[in-house]
């Protein structure tokens, strides 16, 4: 994974020093809190219902076992023992006080990590692949593309204004496990006839209010002409995004209103002049970022084959565990949906045991996914019992990757200021309604999502099921959406029909999932029985 | 309204920045003002005529100057370009990389805490319009 | 009645005007009446609150509660993480929030 240079650490050690500063002129009532919130959203500090938020940057998910043990000091020794693991595969803490924000970041900063640009009117995390460099299916590692487009995000002149906030996603299979079609720029890697890598640019995905799958823009961009590309394309949003209403101010929107073949040709227009800059770096920055994600020294002798005597180990291998690209390893992926637990949560002696665990078993990398699960990447088949083993001791080891209880949930009115219904709660209960594992396997692949309010964190329109929480009257209500898809089939869900409250959303679940059962043909998953047979069975099932 | 902050050496120009329709209507204009929903490069064919460009910042969150500035650098633009309204001390340092020689702020500003932001990063990401080389550069010399 | 609340500017804490000043306490809440907009500008500027708000909020015996659920889930912590809770020893939370 990349280590930073000098220049790297000295850019973030000065960010903290910045910062450090600007508390204090905030403090002593130098910056009125109108001034200085952009500036703490710059650095991931949002204040929240109960306390302030911090969100720590995981960059494109990545991170190794001395990360993730700052990551538990942090939680043990600024905030109250637990973490939350997001949808950006980010990290936040909900108990941060101000005053501790700079000794926060410096601390961070030890290991190579920060907040920077987690939040605010910015470039934010560029999200990748929780199988990068492991999945068998990638045409090439897509985290240097993701790395070289983190650099030149990090702190842009240009860009730190935008009408709203920018998300990028870089992928390199055509099996899309990061919701890469669902956000602001979508960069899918691919080959041209010659047989070079370059990226495929879509462009005007996002969630929210009026969500949308992304166009393609351009079919292809040979590396070397990646950033002069972006820059051009972030251009034509800065200047042109609308800035009279935050509600229309995504990408998403300029290129619905224009057009993407307006937007398109303003791009190149941008992109022939912004070419001419000399704004790309050469190849050999690229190569020298490539070469920190070479692959790790696997044994080519590992043994390929894994003892499934152990029932419960079984289960959990055929639900969590995907194929490596290597002969002899595996992908492992810990869950952090415990039923009745809070999806995407780790207490800090969880998050320390997965640093052992990484350490000992993963050629010390873990990932981050955008469905709030860890994984890790590179585990020989031979250690997957032990791995389980441990995992099962701390509570880390549900066998229920995309099953119905695999629940992407936001934090909700539990803890969101922005939010109109708790969403953690609900999950809960969904989960304890199909607690019974086997019912869970027999329902198969179902993707279940939940936002406490309509800026859709929790990424309701992309669940096979969503559920988003409203304000109906001062009361909790919840509607419910089926058939959206976040994958390489990108759909937006559609709401049933009427809203319920929380124990009602849990029965019309229920009826879903039974007349999902009934009408299946062999081998479909709910996602396709639903296409298949469209709305109205589901909508005469649930409201009678 | 603060004091300017200027970062040339040639004098402070004289003539009082007109609108850009005025601009565009007159011959002998040497200075305009780009309000933050305005074209710069409505200014391009005319750069040679121009002193002093001032774009407006209505409100820090308004980031459309920075592109514009960039814009005037790269098209050869070599007069004054000052920003105006909003600017905090937050955001000296980034309109300088884009380009930015003066600033008529709103409101004063501290000028020691403008000095410690402009020296504050001694390594910059990206290519802008201070000439400031990025860090990949530095890295393959 | 109306109440102010807000949160510590150095902490983030949440509190509620007392009457005097902020206190953590919702019980504290004192009934702003009219007053509240002026209040709360002035405490603001003095840096002894960040982002107050007035709220409505019922007399109850237990003490003001908050109109809206979402105040008095910051009165009380997040519903499922009851160990957080401001007032742990109180068994009627629950149902005083939701």
């Amino acid at each position: 994974m990349y280590k930073y240079d000098s220049y790297d650490q000295t850019i973030v050690d000065t960010r903290v020093e910045e910062f450090r500063e600007q508390v204090a002129r905030r403090m002593a009532g130098e910056l009125s809190e109108d001034q200085f919130k952009p500036l703490r959203l710059m650095n991931g500090l949002y204040l929240q219902l109960h306390a302030y938020m911090l969100r720590v940057a995981i960059p494109y998910g990545t991170l190794d076992g001395r990360q993730m043990r700052m990551l538990a000091h942090i939680a043990r020794t600024y905030d109250k023992g637990y973490g939350h693991f997001t949808t950006r595969q980010n990290i936040q803490y909900n108990w941060i006080e101000l005053a501790d924000t700079p000794d926060i970041l410096a601390e961070l900063a030890t290991v190579e990590m920060h907040a920077i640009q987690t939040s605010g009117n910015c470039i934010r995390n560029i999200s990748s692949d929780q199988f990068a460099g492991a999945a068998a299916d990638e045409i090439t590692d897509p985290r240097p593309w993701a790395e070289l487009l983190r650099q030149w995000s990090t702190f842009h002149p240009e860009f730190s204004y935008l009408p709203r906030k920018f998300k990028i996603c870089v992928i390199a299979a055509d099996e899309d496990r990061a919701a890469m079609r669902l956000h602001d720029i979508g960069i899918q890697l691919t080959r041209n006839e010659a047989g070079e890598i370059g990226a495929a640019i879509y462009v005007g995905g996002g969630m929210g209010r009026t969500p949308m799958v992304s166009p393609l823009i351009k079919d292809f961009v040979p590396i070397d002409d990646l950033l002069s590309y972006v820059e051009a394309a972030l251009r034509v949003y800065n200047r042109y995004g609308r800035r009279d209403n935050i509600y229309k101010a995504r990408i998403k929107i300029l290129i619905h209103e224009i057009g993407a073949d307006s937007y398109r040709q303003q791009v190149e227009e941008e992109w022939a002049h912004v070419k001419t800059l000399g704004l790309d770096p050469p190849r050999a920055e690229f190569d020298r970022i490539t070469a920190m994600f070479a692959p790790p020294a696997f044994d080519a002798d590992a043994h390929d084959t894994i003892d499934r005597g152990d029932p419960d180990f079984a289960l959990w291998v055929d639900q969590n565990v995907a194929r490596h690209k290597q002969a002899g390893y595996a992908i492992a992926t810990i869950s952090l949906k415990a039923i009745g637990g809070i999806p995407g949560d780790a207490t800090a002696e969880q998050i320390d045991l997965m640093a052992d665990l990484a350490e000992r078993y993963s050629f010390d990398e873990l990932r981050v996914t955008h469905a709030q699960n860890i994984v890790l990447p590179h585990v020989r088949k031979a250690d997957l019992y032990p791995l389980w083993q441990a995992l099962d001791g701390a509570g880390l080891a549900t066998a229920n990757l995309d099953l119905i209880s695999d629940i992407i949930a936001c934090p909700g009115l539990d803890y969101c200021s922005l939010a109109n219904a708790r969403s953690i709660p609900l999950a809960q209960k969904i989960a304890n309604r199909f607690a019974s594992l086997e019912r869970q396997r027999d329902l198969g692949e179902l993707k279940l999502k939940i936002s406490g309010c309509i800026n859709a964190c929790g990424h309701h329109h992309a669940g096979h099921i969503g559920i988003l929480g409203v304000d109906k009257r001062g009361a909790e209500n919840y509607q419910l959406l089926l058939g959206g898809s976040g994958a390489e089939d990108a759909s937006l869900g559609k709401i049933t029909g009427p809203g319920f409250d929380e124990d009602g959303v849990v029965d019309a679940i229920e009826r879903t999932v039974e007349t999902y059962r009934a009408v299946r043909t062999d081998g479909e998953r709910f996602l396709d029985t639903y296409r298949r047979v469209g709305m109205e069975p589901f909508k005469e099932a649930i409201y009678g | 309204m603060g004091d300017p902050l200027r970062y040339r050496d040639d004098a402070p120009h004289e003539e009082p920045a007109v609108t850009l329709d005025a601009f565009l209507g007159q011959t002998n204009a040497t200075a305009v003002r780009l309000e933050s929903d305005e074209d710069a490069r409505a200014l391009l064919p005319h750069l040679d005529r121009l002193a002093l460009i001032e774009v407006a910042f209505p409100t820090f969150r308004d980031g459309r100057g920075y592109s514009a500035g960039r814009i005037l650098r790269e098209a050869g633009y070599a007069g004054e370009l000052r920003a105006a309204g909003d600017v905090l001390v937050d955001q000296i340092w980034p309109m300088r990389r884009c380009g930015y020689d003066s600033f008529a702020p709103d409101k004063p500003l501290d000028p020691a805490a403008v000095a410690r932001a402009l020296d504050r990063y001694a390594a910059v990401y990206q290519q802008a319009a201070d000439g400031r080389a990025p860090v990949w550069a530095l890295r393959h010399g | 009645m109306k109440i102010a609340t807000g949160n510590d500017l150095a902490t983030g804490d949440v509190i509620w005007w007392d009457g005097e000043g902020w206190s953590r306490h919702v019980e504290d809440s004192a009934d702003v009446g009219e007053t509240g907009t002026a209040l709360i500008a002035r405490e603001e500027a003095a840096r002894h609150v960040n982002g107050p708000y007035v709220i409505d909020a019922t007399e109850t015996p237990h003490g003001p509660r908050p109109a809206h659920i979402t105040d008095r889930i910051r009165a009380r912590g997040p519903t499922v993480r009851l160990d957080l809770n401001v007032a742990p020893a109180d068994a009627g939370s629950g149902s005083w929030v939701i």
